[in-house]
């Protein structure tokens, strides 16, 4: 079998519903963020505590900007990040002069509500050795608190920060997009309370079209830099449920550039194990041959 | 405040939502690249992946007795096969003992013990972590079943078939941890995934053979000795090769407590691997500091590349450079 078809059985087709064996099952859901929309008022942040009962972050100031959650974790399922930015003045993108600055230099805020990425193909949800991970008919990834013995395996596993242990509690906990106001119909709390649009939920295959028109519609008017992130169903996570436009790198917002889902590389791994293991039983033999006692 | 109003033809002056423009002007004017306030290679240095909130002394302490366990039940097979009775013996309990520990350890690091069993819910082969479980579920009882056999002097055919088992499997013990860590975002090993299976092979040989040279007596330790020079051997070869790999992230193995380690394993096993090879076929207390140097190197080996681990998760440098170097060269 080709290195290809191994990895198409390991990590599954483009329909991840499919993939994870829904046969009947409504189309794949995501949010498209777009962060030339972002004012970064947080109440993506708060719509996402109050209705998933997410403990307190942190009601201290970080010396960041206005970021006072940080980044993604166990009780911060969206996160705003405040990018603070000099521009020249009139570059279009000035939101003020900076006090006390010369001449020609003005000031900018990226602004970015950040959450779980819903992989296409999820690190998380093929390490999860419990399978507290899972599917579900929407095609996004959720955690189920009362199958997870929190090994931390899925942390590390993602590529975007995303996990995190509750230490208190002892479990892993993360976005769900939702899951039970989906399934109720309902669209997830934080683009529900996101008062300029910049959070879109809605059909993945509709999104995308969006965001396509979106970042052509800017870059028309001269913002250049616009580029989409997470959209590419041939990036190394196999596209993102939850995917965003930005306004620079991706680094720059805490974002990986090209990540990539680390069991990709897990059939070349074992291989490997399967030669050190026998190495180590051909090496052992040798040692003991021809001394018998 | 919106200048929106409500008019026979409908609505006028309504903002333009989700279509909002992003400047008033209406040129196509380019702007110089921003200059950031903050590094603009990430975000305040925060990193990009959430380290692993695994426990050093739990998960680094499980790579090392895990390889001890399988490299001494690899030794005990042997001894059992050739007859060297009390090298059995002892790698068998030596076994038994380092499988406790690592049990211990591994259900103590997890956020929920209680329900460790959950581990075997479900048979994953795309999860290393769930491999191992049943790996370890079938392994365990097997080398617990051999040396049970032994001590008591009970079924011993039986139980030379389950010393037997348990080397065998003891092979996989030794080696999958490597893909269990290199199997994240960790930057220091998922880059080191072609490597480590190797490097875990070798250190836990050199492990393994190093309480071998301690426990059992000179006349029955020439195996061990061998497996000593085998193992230390391919552990320092195998690091080499990591170190020349992770390019840039290879400074978390020389940086910090991760390179304090790594070159105390590299000094330790080393000279292990000298006395292993010269004074202690000769010498019993050379073939007990021998052992000493081997056992100790391993550890710090363990304990070294979690420490390195941890590092490169931290820095966002070790994330990001990595995957630009990728782009690039898709690119070019």
């Amino acid at each position: 079998m080709s290195e290809d078809g191994l990895l198409e059985i390991l990590l599954g087709g483009q329909d991840p519903a499919v993939s994870a064996g829904w046969e009947e099952h409504p189309p794949r859901v995501g949010f498209f963020t777009d962060t030339s929309l972002c004012i970064g008022c947080k109440a993506c942040e708060v719509a996402c505590k109050e209705w998933n009962g997410v403990p307190e972050d942190g009601l201290s100031w970080s010396g960041r900007s206005h970021d006072n959650s940080g980044g993604l974790g166990a009780d911060t399922w969206r996160h705003v990040a405040f990018v603070e930015q000099r521009v020249p003045l009139d570059s279009g993108q000035t939101n003020f002069k900076r006090p006390g600055a010369g001449g020609e230099e003005g000031f900018r805020w990226l602004m970015a509500s950040d959450v779980c990425k819903h992989c296409t193909h999820a690190a998380c949800l093929d390490v999860c050795p419990t399978g507290a991970i899972f599917r579900t008919e929407f095609g996004t990834v959720v955690v189920q608190a009362d199958v997870c013995n929190g090994c931390g395996y899925c942390v590390p596993a993602c590529p975007y920060g995303v996990l995190d242990k509750r230490e208190e509690d002892g479990r892993i906990f993360k976005c769900t997009l939702c899951y039970d106001r989906l399934e109720v119909g309902q669209e997830p709390a934080c683009a529900k309370a996101c008062p300029t649009e910049s959070i879109q939920f809605g059909e993945l295959e509709e999104l995308r079209e969006r965001a396509a028109g979106r970042v052509e519609q800017l870059r028309d008017g001269g913002i250049v830099e616009a580029r989409l992130y997470g959209h590419d169903p041939a990036d190394g996570v196999g596209g993102d449920g939850a995917f965003f436009l930005l306004l620079d790198e991706p680094e720059v917002y805490g974002l990986p550039p090209d990540p990539i889902v680390t069991t990709r590389d897990l059939p070349a791994m074992y291989g490997r194990v399967a030669i050190a293991a026998g190495a180590m039983l051909a090496g052992a033999a040798a040692c003991f041959a021809g001394s018998r006692r | 405040m919106s200048d929106a109003e409500v008019t026979r033809d409908g609505l006028t002056g309504v903002r333009p939502g989700r279509e909002a423009q992003m400047r008033a002007g209406d040129g196509r004017r380019r702007r110089d690249a921003p200059r950031a306030d903050h590094p603009g290679d990430s975000y305040y240095g925060r990193p990009i992946i959430n380290p692993p909130v695994w426990a050093e002394r739990d998960i680094a302490g499980y790579l090392f007795a895990g390889g001890l366990a399988g490299s001494s039940s690899i030794l005990a097979a042997g001894a059992e096969l050739t007859g060297r009775r009390r090298l059995a013996r002892r790698s068998k309990l030596a076994a038994a003992a380092a499988l406790a520990a690592s049990l211990a350890a591994l259900v103590h690091d997890l956020g929920r013990p209680e329900r460790f069993l959950n581990m075997l819910r479900v048979f994953k082969p795309t999860s290393p972590m769930n491999m191992g479980s049943w790996l370890l579920s079938v392994y365990g009882p097997v080398m617990g079943a051999a040396a049970a056999s032994d001590l008591l002097g009970v079924a011993p055919r039986a139980g030379r078939a389950a010393t037997v088992g348990a080397g065998v499997l003891g092979a996989g013990v030794s080696t999958y941890t490597a893909a269990l860590i290199a199997d994240t975002a960790v930057p220091a090993w998922h880059g080191g995934h072609r490597e480590l299976p190797f490097l875990f092979a070798g250190s836990a040989a050199a492990a393994g053979s190093g309480f071998a040279l301690i426990a059992a007596p000179r006349a029955e330790s020439g195996p061990a000795r061998r497996m000593a020079l085998l193992g230390a051997t391919g552990e320092l070869l195998a690091s080499q090769l990591l170190e020349r790999r992770l390019g840039v992230v290879a400074e978390t193995l020389r940086e910090g407590s991760a390179g304090t380690r790594l070159r105390a394993a590299k000094a330790l096993t080393g000279a292990g691997l000298i006395g292993a090879a010269t004074l202690a076929g000769r010498s019993r207390s050379a073939a007990v500091a021998s052992g000493a140097c081997l056992l100790a190197g391993s550890a710090l080996t363990r304990f070294g590349l979690f420490a390195a681990g941890m590092a490169s998760a931290r820095d966002p440098r070790y994330t990001v450079q990595p995957q630009r170097e990728r782009i690039a060269a898709r690119d070019s």
